[in-house]
């Protein structure tokens, strides 16, 4: 019967070999971690912050896709792409969500940078798509987006 | 476990469009239940895609998604035949990982 010792030793060698084989659930390696101060905080300004980058400029190459009215705000489709080479991460932020920031994805070179998703809205807002540089810049497109029917309500 | 997802990746030009529908609550922490009690937060917060096994998009998401979420994505280079596996973790460790191949 194995000891209790060999058992260990054991179940730490496959979970390294599951690693390496690209089996283990992705919190094991993904390229960062997941940033709670920025899902957690409540103005744009806030996120900003949270997520160490600098101060967002206003860009035509990012381009956002959203309704001008949302008649239901539990699901407002919303997308985002730019052609600007090195962006390494777009980030999604409802101005007047209790939390800001919806959504951070984070593209390798074998992806193009578009993306498209579905946010909550609690009420008539800003939405904002914020492309991340590899250079540390922050390019954002903004869009006023109505709603008729809040997503926090139930 | 949780449902499984629902997968579609089109072979369209040099690369290949996927469309992702997962199954999961989504809630948002802020919605209370007929007593009157805050539901607590319950949301997927990790998404990983890999194109034959080699990460190529991931997402952190909060509680903003939608219930259900749906993404759409390009991966350049994608052909016909390639795995497109995507993994997702919850706020309570639960998580799910599905393939889909390339059409």
């Amino acid at each position: 019967m194995p000891t209790r010792r060999e058992v260990l030793a054991h179940s730490a060698a496959v979970a390294a070999a599951l690693a390496s084989a690209g089996l283990l659930p992705a919190h094991a390696q993904s390229q960062s971690k997941w940033n709670k101060a920025a899902f957690e905080a409540k103005s744009v300004d806030d996120v900003i912050k949270a997520l160490g980058t600098a101060r967002p400029v206003e860009s035509k190459d990012v381009t956002l896709t959203a309704p001008d009215i949302a008649e239901n705000g539990a699901v407002v489709p919303i997308a985002a792409s730019t052609t600007l080479p090195g962006v390494k991460q777009i980030a999604f932020m409802v101005d007047k969500n209790p939390t800001t920031l919806a959504a951070v994805f984070e593209f390798t070179d074998a992806v193009e940078t578009s993306v498209a998703t579905r946010v909550k809205m609690a009420e008539t807002s800003n939405v904002y798509a914020v492309a991340l540089t590899a250079d540390g810049k922050a390019l954002f497109a903004r869009k006023e987006v109505k709603v008729t029917l809040g997503g926090c309500g139930g | 476990m949780a449902d499984p997802m629902r997968i579609r990746a089109q072979a369209q030009g040099s690369g290949a469009v996927v469309r992702v529908l997962m199954s999961h609550e989504m809630e948002t922490g802020y919605r209370k239940d007929a007593e009157g009690k805050t539901i607590p937060a319950w949301n997927i917060t990790e998404v990983t895609v890999a194109l034959n096994g080699r990460t190529v998009l991931s997402g952190h998401w909060g509680t903003a998604i939608s219930k259900n979420p749906f993404t759409q994505f390009t991966i350049k280079g994608a052909k016909a035949g390639d795995k497109v596996t995507i993994t997702w973790v919850d706020n309570r460790g639960d998580t799910r990982t599905d393939e889909a191949t390339v059409a």
